[in-house]
């Protein structure tokens, strides 16, 4: 395994709903919290990166004004957008950019306000996200392309509601203990009682998928900072390495998907490539956060990483393995379903968790076994984008 | 221009493929097909990815197809507030050819199911849009 790019700080805001500031005081909170974690200032840092899914504030090119409020002009800056993935994106870019020699250390910043918006416009804009010229105008939005691989995959494999019931139960259980989750409070079977008008969880919002399926949209910011492997020597006790990288994207249209039961096709793409680039395999996985934006998306995501085999991901849920003291620990911060799902901000927020429970800080929600090797899922769109990264310790 | 009246609520205006619509009004759901390498194409497309040609003709889609998955919308985004539950579904006619549409509202969501032999017809909204939506043989 090749050591030569490391994660010396992470940061994030609480992920909440409303934040009550713009988004320059938000991108601050991430930025604040991983520069103090590295122990840096502005003057070391080389480069910086902003990562956001466009048209939820109504900023244009914010990475010159949100680099100008952190402090980090005269230094190079530029925007990674890959909606959903933007900040997993982000530190692809900024690990090329200390690879190839150009800077030591870069600042990743991922931020969304999403509370600008009402739900309905959310939904509006996130459909835009996929094909304009030729789905958009049916009114599709996230949770009913989701539902369109719900569907087919559940049919197949005989995964059940009661096993997406058990996925965002899980989340919940770790969202009450997450203090910078949006969603803190459990959810129990009984909030999925079909009929009950009580049962806020059982509502169909594009059935399959209930509202209870649903992540949580929330504001909020996440901030990474990789370094050379030389700085992250001299600055760092405990830097975090990247070990592996995967990147794949897929065809926007659902005419042009191959197999809606097999789940996403970018997951096992980038999970062969980040495999392969780190040198291992997937039982080597002491922990992983995947891109729960709903409870279907979890169950495929076990099977794309290689966690389960195809159509064996239910097995997971229903033996509790994907549980803090399970086989394969998955989401254990509360994933996009409890912890919340800022757009722009959620890959760099999933990478801080993995760089944390690596780094035994993760505090409550802290993986037994002082775990060596993690993973992050990281899903633009419906799967039209996939990132995923592989982190390490020394 | 044309390509407004596509769809409940066209985001696009002008596109090559915007015959796709005066086909609608004719009564037809044609994809196209390149002239020089025999590549078919659903959506149409106006160049051809496989050989660069921009030399593409229009097909009519077949008349029978698979549902291979659909959702029915009970919430909808901005724009399509009145429109549900609405069902959206894909196709599937083989030999790689698949569609994407919205299902005829006649049909009950709970009648739909996964495998089950449908059909593509074109359709005009009261407001005059044209689009087509999937139905049961
Ligand atoms: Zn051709």
């Amino acid at each position: 395994m090749k050591k030569e790019v490391a994660i010396i700080g992470v940061g994030q805001s609480a992920f909440v709903r409303g934040y009550e500031g713009s988004i320059r005081e938000l991108a601050f909170e991430a930025f604040r919290e991983a520069m103090q974690d590295a122990g840096i200032t502005q003057k070391e840092v080389d480069a910086s990166i902003f990562c956001s899914a466009p048209e939820y504030d109504k900023q244009r090119s914010p990475a010159g004004v949100l680099a100008e409020y952190l402090g980090l002009i005269p230094q190079p800056t530029l925007y990674v957008e890959t909606v959903c993935s933007s900040s997993s994106s982000g530190v692809r870019v900024a690990y090329s950019m200390i690879k190839a020699g150009l800077h030591d250390i870069v600042v990743v910043l991922g931020f969304q306000k999403m509370s600008e918006l009402t739900s309905a416009e959310s939904q509006e804009r996130m459909g835009r996200g996929a094909d304009i010229q030729w789905e958009a105008p049916f009114g599709t939005m996230m949770p009913a392309y989701y539902a369109l691989y719900a569907q087919a995959y559940m049919a197949k494999h005989g995964v059940t509601h009661e096993d997406l019931m058990n996925v965002r139960i899980k989340a919940s259980t770790y969202g009450v203990i997450n203090d910078r989750a949006v969603y803190r409070k459990p959810v129990r079977p009984e909030d999925f009682r079909a009929g009950d008008p009580e049962a806020k969880m059982a509502a169909p919002v594009a059935w399959p998928l209930r509202v209870g399926d649903c992540c949580a949209n929330a504001d909020g910011s996440s901030c990474i900072i990789l370094a050379s492997a030389e700085k992250a020597k001299a600055l760092s006790k405990k830097p975090i390495w990247i070990l592996g990288i995967g990147a794949a994207s897929e065809a926007v249209n659902m005419a042009s998907r191959p197999d809606f039961t097999k789940g996403l096709s970018v997951t096992y793409h980038a999970a062969e490539m980040a495999y392969r680039m780190a040198g291992i395999t997937p039982k080597d996985v002491k922990v992983a956060e995947v891109h729960d934006c709903f409870t279907i998306a979890e169950i495929m995501a076990y099977e794309g990483l290689g966690f389960a085999p195809t159509g064996e991901g239910k097995q997971l849920i229903r033996e509790k393995a994907t549980y803090k003291e399970g086989r394969i620990p998955v989401n254990v911060d509360g994933g996009l379903l409890s912890k919340g799902h800022p757009i722009g901000a959620t890959g760099g927020s999933q990478i801080r968790t993995i760089v944390l429970q690596l780094r035994g800080e993760a505090g409550a929600m802290q993986v037994p076994g002082e775990p060596d090797i993690g993973l992050v899922h990281n899903i633009g769109g419906v799967g039209l984008y996939g990132n995923i990264t592989i982190l390490g310790r020394d | 221009m044309g390509f407004e009246k596509f769809g409940r609520r066209s985001f696009t205006a002008v596109t090559k493929t915007s015959r796709f619509v005066d086909l609608l009004a004719e009564g037809k759901v044609e994809g196209t097909v390149c002239k020089d390498c025999g590549e078919k194409y659903f959506p149409p497309r106006a160049d051809c990815a496989r050989c660069f040609s921009k030399n593409l003709d229009w097909f009519e889609m077949p008349k029978k197809g698979r549902l291979e998955t659909f959702t029915t919308a009970y919430y909808a985004p901005l724009g399509f507030e009145n429109d549900p539950p609405y069902s959206m579904g894909v196709v599937d006619f083989g030999s790689g050819l698949k569609l994407f549409a919205r299902m005829a509202k006649d049909i009950k969501p709970e009648e739909w199911k996964v495998g089950m032999e449908v059909t593509v017809r074109p359709i005009k909204y009261e407001d005059g849009q044209l689009s087509f939506e999937i139905t049961k043989v």
